[in-house]
Order: C-alpha cells, then structure tokens, then sequence
C-alpha cells in the first residue's frame, strides 16, 4: 500500500477498528514512513486531548425530575379519574357509567372467557372515552392532520378517513391501550352518538365482521390488510355495520 | 401496564440521561435547546418503550435523540442544518496535512474547536470520543453506512488539526 492508502486507514488503526490483517499491513508501513507515522500520532494525540479534557455535559437535574413527572402523570392518566371542574351531573354520568363498566368487568360469572374479557375491555376504553376531555387528544375533522399526528406514537399506520359525506365525521384520534398493548383510536360521530374506533396490528389472516350487542354497546370486529378494527358504539348495530363496511372499502 | 411502563423508563431510559443530554447539547449548541430536544427525546423513547428489544439501550436512546435533534433543528433552527455532502470535500481536506502533533487538554480550546465543525462532523466526534460508540454503533444511530463514519470521522479530525494548526499560525 502507498501512503494514500495507509492515510485512508490510520483513523481506522487509531480507533481500533481494523481488521488484523490490514492491521499488520498499516503497522509495517509505519515503521519506514515518518511522514504517516507523524500523522498518527497526531491523530492519537487528538483522540488523548478530546477524551481527557471532560468536553461532556450532564443533564440538569430539573430535566431528570420533569422526566419523572410527565412519566409519572402519564401513567396516573391511563387509569379512569375524575376532573374536579366537571359539572356535577357530567362528573355523576361519568362515575355511573364507569361503573357500570367496571362491574361489567368485575361481577361476572367465574369462567369468564378470554374474548368477553376483551369485550369488556373495549367497552370499559369506550366508555372511559366519553368522559370529558378524554375522547381526542387531536381534535381534527382533517385526516391529514389526524394521521400524521400517530407517527411516532404508534409502531403502525392506521387508515384514516372522514366519512362525513357518509354520515361519519371524522372528529379526532387519541393514542388508547388495548390487550397490552398502544392501539389507535379514531372517534367518528353519528348524529349524537360518538364511535370508537380502535385499531391495531395483528399477524392473523383477513377475518369476516363479527358483530355483538354486549351491555347496550354495539360492538363490530373485523381484521383486514393485517389490521384488527374493532368499532363501538350505542347506535344500533345495522348502523354501526355502514361505518365498519366503509372501512371495508 | 403503565406503572410496568414507568418502571421501564426508570430502568432504560434515565441511566443514559447524561448521555442523551451530551449529544443534545452538542447537537443543539446551547443549554436551552438542548433540554427541549432531550426532553422530546425521552418523551419519544417513553412511547416507543414497548419497541426496544434489550440491546444496548444508551445507543437506541442515542438514535432517538439523534433524530429529535435533527427535526427539531430543521424546524426551529433551520440555517444550522446545512447537510454535508459526505465525499465532494474528501480530497481537498486530504491534501492538507497538518503535522500538528502536540494537542493539549484545553478543555476551552477543544470545546471552540469541536463546535466550529459542521453538525455531522462534530456528531461523529462527539460519538467517538466523548461516547465511546464504536463505528457500528455510531452507524445505527447516525443511520449511515460504516464507510461514511469512517469518512465522516477522519474529515472531522483533519478539520480540528487543521484548526490548530491556524491557531498555531496566528501566534
């Protein structure tokens, strides 16, 4: 090898990141070439003074203690709560009807199955939803700023359409926890009644609608393109199933 | 679930606290920034806790934060984000050896010296040198083949000896 060639690798030989052959090659060379040798040892030198010299910055302890915070309360907002400046009777909706939801879940027959304890769940996020300032996080009839607003969130990207000429405004997107796992929620409207919808990934194959009436709760299942949607609402089923056949689409 | 999730955080993501500040800081260049961008950055790492698969956490926090930095510096601090043509310059650097040889540890020095050099340059260093990353790891979080670390750090390096040794000239 010429001097070029050796001058190519000594960053490589410094930081020890060369093979031992070309290793070897580089270290004869260096014994008859003052001229690389001199590079070298400048390029050591270089390498001594920056890892001597404390060049590192430790975080402020303010940001160790934010971190704590946002993680703490983030954890404390997955959990149903109650606002203190809710109205009364929304505070009085909302507390009866997780509690319908949560007796649902709690009092059922011994032997309850794995798929009602995933209705429940549903059910239980549904309704968990409705209370206030917990249905969106992005409030936005505009799918292109709803979808956008799950990168990054989310490990996949969830088909987001406003049905509205259809009778389905899109209002908005939250991130949701579902089977242990971050799901997308998208929220559409149906005259009054609001509609969860979650989505998230699987490996299973496309599955044909499953459709079930669970406590008053219209709940649609289906799995396409390597998706699970899993819809859910107090409107009737029949109309529950135009929105479902439109994701269909 | 999330009291699982918190705990995670705690266990990955803080140790390496120090490290994603430093290469905030020298990404960003000043203290404020730098907080913003480790602060979204952790943020980050906390929502995609569920996808770090054991591995070494300091360089999937040091990827996250990686790229934090550069979205966030495109959006706010767009004239620092000049990106390097990774090979036009090679050449022309390469001709200009400085036999400059005796670095001392001026902690101030070194510090001017690393942060006149271009983002990607000074990234590579601060990987290198101040993290110990070794190529392949500084390869994943840079997202850029070995080759053009390899590159990226002996340009970086001619650039702080050619910097000395115009210091060196102006005394």
């Amino acid at each position: 090898m010429n001097c070029t060639e050796i001058r190519k690798l000594l960053n490589a030989l410094v930081d020890g990141e060369l093979d031992l052959v070309r290793n070897l090659e580089v270290e004869q060379h260096l014994k008859t070439c003052a001229a690389c040798a001199a590079i070298k040892k400048s390029l050591q030198s270089l390498g001594a003074a920056l890892r001597k010299s404390d060049l590192n910055f430790r975080a402020p302890d303010s940001l160790r203690k934010d971190l704590r915070q946002f993680v703490g309360d983030l954890s404390e907002e997955k959990k149903p709560r109650e606002k203190s400046d809710l109205p009364w009777l929304w505070k009085f909706l909302a507390f009866g009807a997780t509690a319908f939801a949560l007796l649902a879940i709690f009092l059922r027959p011994a032997g309850i199955s794995e798929h009602d304890a995933f209705l429940n769940e549903i059910i239980a996020s549904h309704v968990r939803s409705l209370q206030a300032e917990h249905l969106t996080y992005v409030v936005s009839s505009d799918q292109h700023t709803v979808k956008p607003w799950f990168d990054g969130k989310i490990d996949f990207a969830p088909d987001v359409k406003d049905f509205a000429a259809q009778g389905f405004p899109l209002v908005g997107g939250r991130l949701d926890y579902l089977q242990g796992r971050n799901v997308a929620a998208l929220v559409y409207r149906h005259n009054k009644h609001f509609i969860n919808v979650f989505v998230w990934p699987t490996e299973k194959e496309s599955s044909p609608e499953q459709v079930e009436m669970v406590h008053g709760y219209s709940i649609i299942e289906h799995t396409a393109n390597g998706l699970n949607y899993c819809f859910i609402s107090d409107l009737n089923e029949k109309e529950l199933a135009d929105l479902a056949g439109l994701f269909g689409n | 679930m999330s009291a699982n999730e918190a705990e995670q955080f705690e266990r990955i993501v803080l140790p390496h606290l120090d490290a994603a500040y430093n290469l905030s800081r020298w990404l960003a260049g000043n203290d404020h920034d730098a907080e913003d961008i480790a602060q979204e950055a952790c943020v980050r790492a906390f929502r995609f806790i569920g996808g770090h698969r054991g591995g070494d956490a300091r360089a999937w926090l040091l990827a996250i934060v990686r790229n934090t930095a550069f979205s966030w510096l495109k959006k706010n601090r767009p004239a620092m984000v000049v990106s390097i043509d990774d090979d036009a310059l090679a050449e022309i650097e390469d001709q200009n050896v400085a036999a400059h040889s005796a670095f001392s540890a001026d902690k101030k020095v070194l510090r001017a010296a690393l942060e006149s050099l271009p983002l990607e340059f000074r990234e590579a260093i601060v990987l290198r040198e101040l993290e110990g990353l070794s190529y392949k790891e500084i390869a994943e979080v840079a997202e850029v083949p070995v080759g053009t670390v390899m590159s990226r750090l002996a340009r970086a390096r001619r650039q702080l000896q050619n910097h000395f040794a115009r210091k060196e000239g102006e005394k």
